[in-house]
């Protein structure tokens, strides 16, 4: 069989049902063996909008996401989707061509070293120079992608060797000696969590991404149900417990909620569950969590101890490792301590000027999130769209909050929404965007159209790049340079062009109304031009390198 | 800040010791020393690096290095008895009157002979880092007109865990 039907066929095996990718001319024999192949195949306008489609896909889907490139530029086209994926621990795996092994370094038409430039922004890859490994290499890639903390694998095949010949046996199991991850946390670890939780006073779960990825929603919601211990998210927590529970604090960190950061301040007891202690969580880190002792749950030892030293660490995966706490723990005497964060939760709520008739971003999220019931699936941009998208929807669903939480790539919102659209045809995928960020892969529009995906993009336009400006206002004594989008498309006539839905909005009263006719268009995307506030800010900011004492709740004089 | 020897056991593949190298770069470490060779096995070679740092970086470092998926086994030599070695060659001034010194200061370091000029004498010397650093120190007031050293090798003792 040839090295690319071998690709092909190892994709199959693998239960593949899609993959988004461009074509180009070292992966032409790739592309020809999928001619005839029942495999979807997407056909991105940019190779960036590829593979984010491809981890908006894994996202919403918890697949193993899969990326198809050419060599060169259309290699380097997809480094910033790893490189996002690889932050924010997303399984993908990316194919790309690469020039004849015996031109390799000779600095050949649209070659370029790919797995030397993602080395750092991978989980692993594999530069497959001889066919006799090609079906093995691709088997290690999707265990290695999908197992232990997931990641992207990148799998570089020279055309040689897709054109090349070999008997097509696909290994039924992945023997690698030194990667074994360990899901099972350790009972000793286990039972000193237990008793620290049960004699703690003023307790705080801070869950992350990892509660998601492993699909530990439930077995969180049982721990909280059995110990009545307050939950704070990360922001790719988001969903992992339901906002609109009582004891749910919503998003910490720089923009999170001043409860969710006074409740972490105030707290004995840290219990993080698949978070990283990132330092937009964290702010100040010889400030951050003065009083609290930290049981951290993680399946990556390396994120264990690294930022913030850690009184009780558990390896292991976080759906296992919560099941065995919610076996063996006892209720602390909490009833003081969670009166008390709910009372900080009804005095400082998250707030903007509700009585001011411009039409604000926030109130836009609130209407999505009103109108969707928390079901939609929400992809973000990068900015301040994200940040309102975070603190104004509720979310209850893991998987239904989609975003570039670590590497923060704008650009990534809407070719994921078209990821996450093709994982759940079904489902309501809106992605949350700033005027600025839909601008950097907006081309993905003609993809969404061709395969009548019923995205909603909802620009909050303010014609600003708004956070940048934020800063630049806050701490950067309002110089707002080139900050300022001075000139933007009409994204009506924009979506019209590409034969989507435009609406704009410039005022509080169309907002319903514009909302429900998106919804309810389920065969082209829409685009609703939300014309916002121009300098509303997001509130409460914990700025850079500042505690939680620092908090500004909102406008400085 | 303390000195470690890590003793990396790794596959035996192309740009495993890009990937090292590169972890170390990418995460601001500071490698004093590196060596890497195969082993008595075809599939697997030992990378030996010396490492400054606190106990905490050089856990990351560890932590980070077994992270790497072609990394099979991280050992900190510094924490087990072990065998360090290095070897360097020194090329010294020596006119005919120092000979003899050198060739005593030689003797007294087990350190051979491997070229001999009218103008300088060249030393080869292997042993404990310590060793190899005091011999060229002492050899150093003569004039070192050319130095390369290997980097450390580290070789646990039987016995240990690793």
């Amino acid at each position: 069989m040839k090295g690319a039907r071998i690709v092909v066929e190892s994709l199959i095996r693998e239960n593949v049902e899609v993959l988004f990718g461009y074509p180009g001319g070292q992966v032409i024999p790739i592309f020809d063996a999928l001619f005839d192949s029942p495999l979807k195949f997407i056909l991105s306008r940019h190779e960036q909008g590829a593979v984010h489609a491809a981890d908006g896909y894994a996202r919403a889907s918890g697949k193993t996401g899969v990326v198809l490139a050419t060599s060169g530029p259309g290699a380097t086209n997809i480094v910033t989707g790893l490189a996002t994926a690889y932050m924010d621990s997303v399984p993908l795996v990316a194919i790309t061509g690469q020039v004849p092994t015996q031109m390799i370094g000779n600095d050949a038409f649209q070659e370029a070293d790919i797995t030397g430039i993602t080395r750092p922004i991978t989980k692993h890859n594999f530069l497959v120079t001889d066919i006799a490994d090609l079906a093995r290499t691709i088997k290690e890639a999707f265990y290695i992608a999908s197992t232990g903390r997931p990641g992207p694998v990148l799998v570089d095949i020279p055309v040689n060797i897709s054109n090349a010949e070999m008997e097509f046996e696909y290994p039924e199991s992945v023997e690698i000696r030194s990667y074994k991850p360990n899901y099972k946390g350790h009972p000793m670890q286990i039972k000193k969590a237990c008793e620290l939780i049960a004699h703690s006073k003023r307790p705080v779960i801070y869950a992350g991404g990892g509660v998601i990825i492993s699909g530990a929603t439930d077995e969180l919601r049982a721990l909280v149900k059995k110990t009545g211990i307050p939950v704070t998210t990360t922001l790719l927590g988001l969903g992992a417990y339901p906002e609109t529970d009582d004891i749910a604090l919503g998003m910490l960190g720089m923009h999170g909620t001043y409860y969710a950061n006074n409740a972490v301040h105030e707290s004995d007891l840290l219990i993080a569950v698949g978070a990283r202690f990132d330092d937009r969580v964290t702010g100040k880190i010889s400030e951050f969590i003065p009083h609290a002792k930290v049981i951290h749950i993680d399946i990556d030892p390396a994120s264990v101890s690294k930022n913030v030293d850690v009184d009780i660490p558990i390896v292991g995966d976080c759906k296992m490792v919560l099941a065995d706490l919610v076996t063996h723990v006892k209720a602390p005497d909490i009833a003081e301590w969670v009166s008390h964060v709910c009372s900080v939760k009804q005095s400082h709520p998250l707030s903007y000027d509700r009585d001011s008739t411009n039409l604000k971003p926030q109130y836009v999220v609130e209407r999505i999130s009103a109108l969707t019931k928390g079901n939609a699936i929400i992809c973000t941009e990068v900015g301040q769209n994200q940040m309102w998208a975070a603190q104004f929807y509720k979310y209850t669903h893991p998987r239904h909050f989609i975003s570039s939480g670590g590497l923060g790539t704008m650009g990534y919102g809407f070719p994921a929404a078209i990821g996450a659209q093709i994982a759940c045809p079904d489902a309501t995928v809106i992605d949350i965007a700033g005027d600025g960020s839909i601008q950097m892969n907006i081309q993905e529009l003609a993809v969404a159209v061709q395969h009548g995906l019923p995205v909603v993009i909802a620009i909050l336009n303010n014609g600003f790049l708004g956070m940048v400006r934020q800063w630049q206002q806050l701490f950067w004594n309002k110089r707002y340079s080139h900050t300022c989008m001075k000139c933007a498309p009409d994204f009506v006539k924009l979506a019209e062009a590409y034969g989507a839905k435009g609406l704009r909005v410039d005022s509080r009263d169309k907002v319903d109304a514009a909302i429900a006719e998106a919804l309810a268009t389920r065969d082209i995307p829409t685009i609703i031009d939300f014309i916002v506030e121009p300098e509303e800010n997001v509130y409460p900011m914990v700025p850079g390198g500042k505690s939680v004492k620092d908090t500004i709740m909102r406008e400085l004089a | 800040m303390s000195q470690h020897v890590l003793s990396v056991k790794v596959e035996n593949k192309s740009g495993v010791l890009a990937r090292v190298v590169g972890l170390f770069s990418a995460r601001g470490y500071n490698i004093d020393s590196l060596t890497v060779n195969k082993t008595h096995l075809n599939d697997m070679s030992v990378i030996t690096i010396v490492v400054n740092g606190d106990d905490k970086i050089i856990e990351q470092v560890k932590k980070q290095l077994n992270k790497l998926i072609d990394v099979i086994k991280v050992s900190d030599h510094s924490q087990t008895r072990s065998i360090q070695r290095e070897l360097a060659v020194v090329k010294i001034n020596t006119p005919p009157a120092k000979r003899v010194e050198l060739f005593q200061i030689a003797q007294t370091f087990h350190a051979e002979i491997v070229d001999l000029t009218q103008k300088s004498i060249t030393l080869e010397i292997v042993g404990e880092p310590s060793k190899v650093e005091n011999f060229i120190e002492i050899v150093r007031p003569y004039g070192i007109q050319e130095l390369i050293q290997t980097g450390q090798i580290s070789f646990a003792r039987e016995g240990n865990a690793d």
